[in-house]
């Protein structure tokens, strides 16, 4: 388990202090995937950074696996740090070594026999998917390539936790899906608890059952991924959720009853609503604005239809019967 | 002057020269080279790496007052004249080797000056390590000596060759001046027969064999830093 309780970071600068992180205080349960996304500036990189002591908080505390990491003395915060790995945006592969030796790399710094660190280097390139580049340099290999070197390395000393700080923002969305991918398989496969720090919703949504909305160094939202995207309460949090500005109404009609329809998790492939609605009852629905999103096959968000004044009633009983999603009527002047 | 620089006489004498004594200086020229700058590179390299390292943000940060005091001592040697420091430094080498003259001799003030220009090249080619590089080694459980010695010096060998080839023909220079005081080589020869004797033919023979020197060393040393680099494939 990882605590972070009320953590500050602040840095002193020419131009005076800047606060980076500001109380922060999160809870990341073993084995879990948790994401950490935010702007740029919002203080993600340092918040990822002060798990593992790259950076000392100016005040509160990490615990991981039961360690105060801000207690430990130099030498017992390196051993700690064997078990707390990290992959980076920039790769950061020792760029004048082959793939092999990088992976290699921790291990020799762990004081293992050269033969035993080659054997295990092998074993986890070719759990990353890579045995064939094991003799190549990293400048050779594309970028998803140099993750995933990337992330054999950071597997070598059987880590408790997987710190990724942007590690798909130099990738195109191919590569970036397969990365993840590898990492929600190690996840499963190992039981690493993967903290994930991005600026890609998209990131979020794929592998991330937790996630923080970090702005301005603040926590502003917490929880269960498919809460927080559903009902995005504060600005941050919604400008990630609908970047393009929420949705845009068009202006009421005449005998027209506008209804509000939240999905919560509502099955998407189950029953086409709209249509449904159309054909077993007759009512024309008119779309005047949605902006829904789709996360592990399940809907979140909101719609706003039109619907004929006189058939107001029956459309609110039909919706209403929907399982898994919420309607409510918006007043004319709304 | 050509008229004069090419008599049957000068060019019997350069014969001569050439056959009896160049070897012998090319030979001189080479080994106090090769054997300064091996030592500039012995004092230099570490000086370099405490430069890097020891800075305030380096991997191990080392007190403020002995950086400056560092920064001071190569500022102060990179300063003297070549020609003054060998005199200067006359009691050092004494003391090293007995005696101030010599081929022997001149290897003491061609590392006395060349360690502190070793010690800024070495420093401007670990500042080119990428920094996340470094970073990454830090999560990984690095300590100090560990990320110089198996991150900063690694990643920066094809630039420490380089650096490295500049220093050798530098230092190559220099030990031509040090004919001055009794080193041999091919400076000695230049400086005896062109400056002291007016045999010009023999000067420009050693000067261009100087050139050639120079030319081998830099074109060995950029091959081999090319080589060695692994990002370049």
């Amino acid at each position: 388990m990882i605590e972070l309780v009320h953590l500050d970071k602040t840095f002193q600068t020419a131009d005076g202090a800047v606060e980076a992180l500001r109380d922060i205080s999160l809870t990341i349960e073993d084995g879990d995937i948790f994401g950490i996304i935010g702007m740029s500036g919002a203080g993600k990189s340092t918040l990822v950074r002060c798990i593992n002591m790259l950076e000392r908080p100016t005040g509160g505390t990490v615990i991981v696996g039961g360690d105060d990491m801000t207690k430990l003395s130099p030498a017992a915060l390196r051993e700690k740090r064997r078990s707390i790995t990290m992959i980076f945006q920039q790769f950061n592969l020792l760029m004048q070594r082959t793939c092999l030796k990088n992976v290699c790399f921790p291990m020799e710094l762990d004081g293992k026999s050269k033969k035993d660190a080659k054997k295990k280097a092998r074993e986890l390139l070719d759990l990353v998917g890579l045995p064939d580049k094991a003799l190549a340099y990293p400048a050779q290999l594309s970028g998803g390539q140099q993750q995933r070197v990337a992330i054999a390395r950071a597997l070598a000393t059987n880590p408790e936790v997987l710190l990724c700080d942007e590690a798909t923002s130099a990738l195109d969305p191919n590569t970036t899906h397969a990365i993840l991918e590898l990492i929600r398989d190690i996840n499963k496969k190992l039981g690493i608890t993967v903290v994930v720090i991005t600026h890609q919703m998209s990131v979020v949504e794929e592998i991330c059952s937790h996630v923080a909305i970090l702005d301005e160094g603040r926590v502003v939202e917490q929880g269960d991924v498919a809460q927080v995207f559903a009902h995005p309460q504060s600005d941050a949090a919604k400008k990630l959720v609908f970047p393009n500005g929420e949705e845009t109404v068009l202006p009421p009609q005449e005998n027209q009853a506008r209804l509000r329809i939240g999905f919560n998790g509502s099955a998407t492939a189950d029953k086409p609503l709209i249509a449904t609605m159309a054909a077993e009852h007759g009512i024309l629905a008119n779309i005047l604005g949605a902006s829904t999103r789709a996360f592990h096959e399940q809907a979140f968000g909101e719609m706003l239809i039109g619907v004929p004044a006189a058939q107001k009633e029956e459309a609110l009983a039909f919706l209403r019967s929907v399982p898994g999603i919420t309607v409510e009527e918006v007043p004319e002047d709304a | 002057m050509l008229d004069r620089l090419f008599t049957p006489e000068t060019l019997q004498e350069a014969w001569m020269v050439l056959k009896t004594q160049i070897p012998l200086a090319i030979w001189e020229t080479v080994y106090v080279t090769v054997l300064s700058t091996a030592f500039a590179i012995v004092l230099g390299l570490p000086l370099g790496v405490l430069l890097v390292a020891g800075e305030k943000n380096g991997v191990l940060p080392l007190p403020k007052g002995l950086m400056h005091v560092l920064n001071v001592v190569i500022n102060l040697l990179r300063s003297v004249p070549f020609l003054i420091l060998m005199i200067m430094v006359f009691p050092l080498t004494r003391l090293i080797v007995g005696t101030t003259v010599g081929t022997v001799a001149s290897i003491v003030p061609l590392v006395i000056a060349a360690f502190p220009f070793v010690a800024r090249l070495v420093e401007s080619s670990l500042r080119e390590v990428n920094p996340n590089i470094i970073e990454a080694a830090q999560s990984m459980g690095a300590s100090p000596m560990q990320i110089i010695c198996k991150v900063m010096i690694p990643e920066s060998v094809p630039s420490l060759i380089s650096n490295a080839t500049i220093a050798i023909t530098t230092i190559l220079g220099y030990s031509a001046m040090s004919g001055i005081i009794g080193g041999g080589g091919l400076g000695k020869i230049a400086i005896n027969y062109g400056y002291y004797r007016y045999k010009f033919l023999v000067m420009l023979i050693a000067v261009i064999l100087l050139i050639v020197l120079v030319q081998i060393f830099q074109s060995v040393g950029t091959r081999i830093a090319v080589r060695s680099d692994k990002r370049l494939k």
